[in-house]
């Protein structure tokens, strides 16, 4: 039974594999659309580029970068810069050679008319590419972020249709994690924490929570609070999760480093004291010497 | 009406003359978070990238950046770079992307970045630029949960020196110039536009815990101060190394000294010799004679830099030591509760 004896509507072949397809969005991604969207020209309603970035093992599509493409939109058609796009993508392969275009995306919620031609121009440069919308409008009050692969509906060997479905994204965002969302959250920021400050503030991080888990256990003895058997089991992990060893070995463990730090903060020390030292040594030799020739 | 725009342009002019002392840089969290991502994947290999931006009075916006491919030794190849550069720039213009150059950006190891190179480039951009400034980002140090970010400059008093290429002890003393006075770190502000700030609110809630935290409660640092020391002891070498160069060249200096005197000596009496006899007596100076061409002296740079490197070094192990007594107190607490 070939497909063309059919009458029926039938998706393309990519239609399977895309069951399992999800896609994961660095946040470098999200900064680099809302800097093109603020940036777009002024008769412009929404900026589109591309997305750079690799497969994964497991299948998951991993957005790592993007770079915007002008554009040209009317009622009736769109007109995409390819030159443009070329140039991008060569010059970002120089630089990194093992991100190739996965996708495209789109600002503005959900899928336009329009996207299904600049989807189509993204399919001859890879296949099954994914489409990732940003509302920067923020249309429903939450800025959403969406990915969609597109299937074709033919009826035979013509195409009458392109369907677009959505894809599970994931936005957990471990790089801006490392930085700090205190610093990437707030409009203005005066100053890089500094390491200490930084551990300050884990500190300050870790004593809340142990703050909140007792706060939860006494609660939960006093009867305030209706138990519940997971928590339970995570804060019994936590607890057994420290290492039982003996109070001599623990100590000695911890002195041992404790006194490592010391010796190499010592070092560090007479290093600076010997540093000035050699300055000031510098300088006076230099002065005799300068006397001396007088 | 009139009169006061044109005087105000006239301020404008007046006022643009006697520029601002750079005091503040201003990132914006796409340039940290590009910069980041450049670096920590080609790590442990250094990479650099191009800075653009505005420079506004005194703070210097750094809203874009591009990075360099990676540079090879090949003359053809860096013709390429060139053209990169030249290609980049006017795509982003195109997408309405600051055209500005206002610096570079590049990854250390460890805050081992206080080279020659660094001031070379340095130098290279300021005579294009008025003013520009090198952010280092060491990934090394991002695994501890740190933000390793610097914004650098060369300080003004150690410009003029190095144009007339002038680092002998006499006149580095004249300036007063010693090796803290090199390199001038300027405090980042980091700025991100109300959109970006609107993003980040929605799709992060207030985690109690981030990857951060864990990073800074990481016990094991041995071999980040392994490292430092490590390092460190380098340093010393090269600084002991350069030390004796300056211990040759003065012993060699006083050597000439006293040849010097010698000769002097020799020709005084010979004059006197010549005066006895009614001869005219010879000049007590020659040129020609080569104990009396004036020995080089050393530069200092190398000794300047190497002092600013160890001295960054001992900073580095402070922190870590810092740090880690942080976490073995608190281990030791978590442990006798």
């Amino acid at each position: 039974m070939a497909a063309s004896d059919r009458t029926v509507l039938q998706f393309s072949s990519s239609s399977s594999s895309s069951q399992s397809l999800s896609a994961r969005v660095h946040p470098l991604v999200i900064f680099n659309i809302c800097d093109c969207f603020v940036r777009r020209p002024d008769q412009a309603e929404r900026v589109i580029g591309t997305l750079l970035g690799s497969i994964l093992p497991d299948g998951t599509v991993d957005i790592r970068n993007s770079y915007a493409v002008p554009h040209n939109e009317s009622i009736d058609q769109v007109a995409l810069d390819i030159e443009y796009q070329h140039n991008m993508l060569v010059a970002h392969q120089k630089v990194n050679p093992k991100e190739v275009i996965v996708g495209w995306y789109s600002t503005g919620l959900g899928v336009t008319g329009h996207s299904v031609l600049i989807h189509e121009f993204f399919s001859r440069e890879v296949t099954n590419p994914i489409h990732l919308t940003v509302d920067t409008e923020f249309a429903n009050g939450v800025g959403t972020i969406k990915a969609y692969v597109s299937n074709n509906l033919s009826l035979g060997d013509r195409q009458i249709a392109a369907q677009f479905q959505e894809i599970p994204l994931d936005l957990r965002m471990v790089e801006a994690e490392r930085i700090g969302f205190d610093t990437l959250k707030a409009t203005t920021v005066e100053k890089i924490p500094s390491d200490l400050e930084g551990m300050e503030a884990s500190m300050e991080h870790l004593l809340a929570l142990i703050d909140d888990i007792y706060k939860y256990v006494d609660d939960v003895v006093e009867g305030r609070i209706a138990p519940d058997n997971n928590i339970g089991k995570f804060i019994s992990d936590a607890v057994g999760s420290l290492p039982k060893s003996p109070p001599a070995v623990f100590d000695k463990l911890v002195n041992d480093s404790l006194q490592d730090h010391l010796l190499s903060l010592y070092l560090s020390s007479i290093t600076r004291t010997q540093l000035s030292l050699a300055e000031k040594l510098n300088t006076a030799a230099q002065i005799l010497r300068f006397f001396f020739c007088l | 009406m009139a009169t006061t725009t044109a005087r105000s342009f006239l301020q404008v002019a007046a006022t643009e003359e006697v520029a601002p002392p750079l005091r503040v840089v201003q990132m914006e969290g796409l340039v940290i978070l590009k910069t980041i991502k450049h670096c920590k994947d080609h790590s442990p290999s250094l990479v650099t990238g191009q800075l653009l931006g505005l420079d506004v009075g005194s703070v210097l916006e750094v809203t874009n950046c591009f990075p360099f491919p990676m540079r090879e030794e090949d003359e053809e190849i860096e013709a390429d770079g060139a053209n990169y550069q030249l290609e980049m720039m006017r795509c982003l213009r195109e997408v309405n992307v600051d055209n500005n150059t206002v610096g570079w950006y590049q990854s250390t190891l460890l805050g081992s970045f206080q080279t020659v190179e660094l001031i070379e480039t340095f130098m290279n951009y300021q005579e294009n630029i008025r003013r520009c400034v090198c952010i280092v980002y060491d990934p090394s140090r991002s695994d501890q949960g740190v933000l390793a970010l610097k914004a650098l400059k060369l300080s003004d008093s150690f410009m003029e020196p190095y144009r007339s290429n002038n680092f002998t002890g006499e006149k580095l003393r004249e300036k007063n110039l010693s090796w803290v006075d090199i390199f001038e770190e300027i405090p980042i502000k980091v700025s991100n536009s109300a959109l970006i700030s609107a993003f980040m609110t929605e799709l992060e809630p207030d985690t109690p815990v981030t990857q951060c935290d864990y990073d800074r409660l990481q016990l094991s640092t041995s071999s980040l101060l392994e490292r430092n020391t490590e390092y460190l002891i380098e340093c010393m070498d090269d600084l002991s190394l350069e030390q004796q160069k300056f211990q040759l060249h003065y012993r060699s200096l006083s050597r000439q000294q006293a040849q010097q005197q010698a000769w002097l000596q020799k020709r005084r009496t010979e004059n006197m010799a010549r005066k006895a006899a009614g001869e005219e007596p010879l000049p007590e100076e020659d040129p020609s004679n080569p104990i009396f061409k004036p020995l080089p002296e050393p530069s200092r740079l190398e000794s300047f830099l190497i002092t600013n490197q160890i001295s960054n070094y001992c900073n580095q192990i402070n922190g870590v030591s810092g740090q880690s007594f942080n976490r073995l107190y608190l281990m030791k607490a978590l442990h006798e509760d």
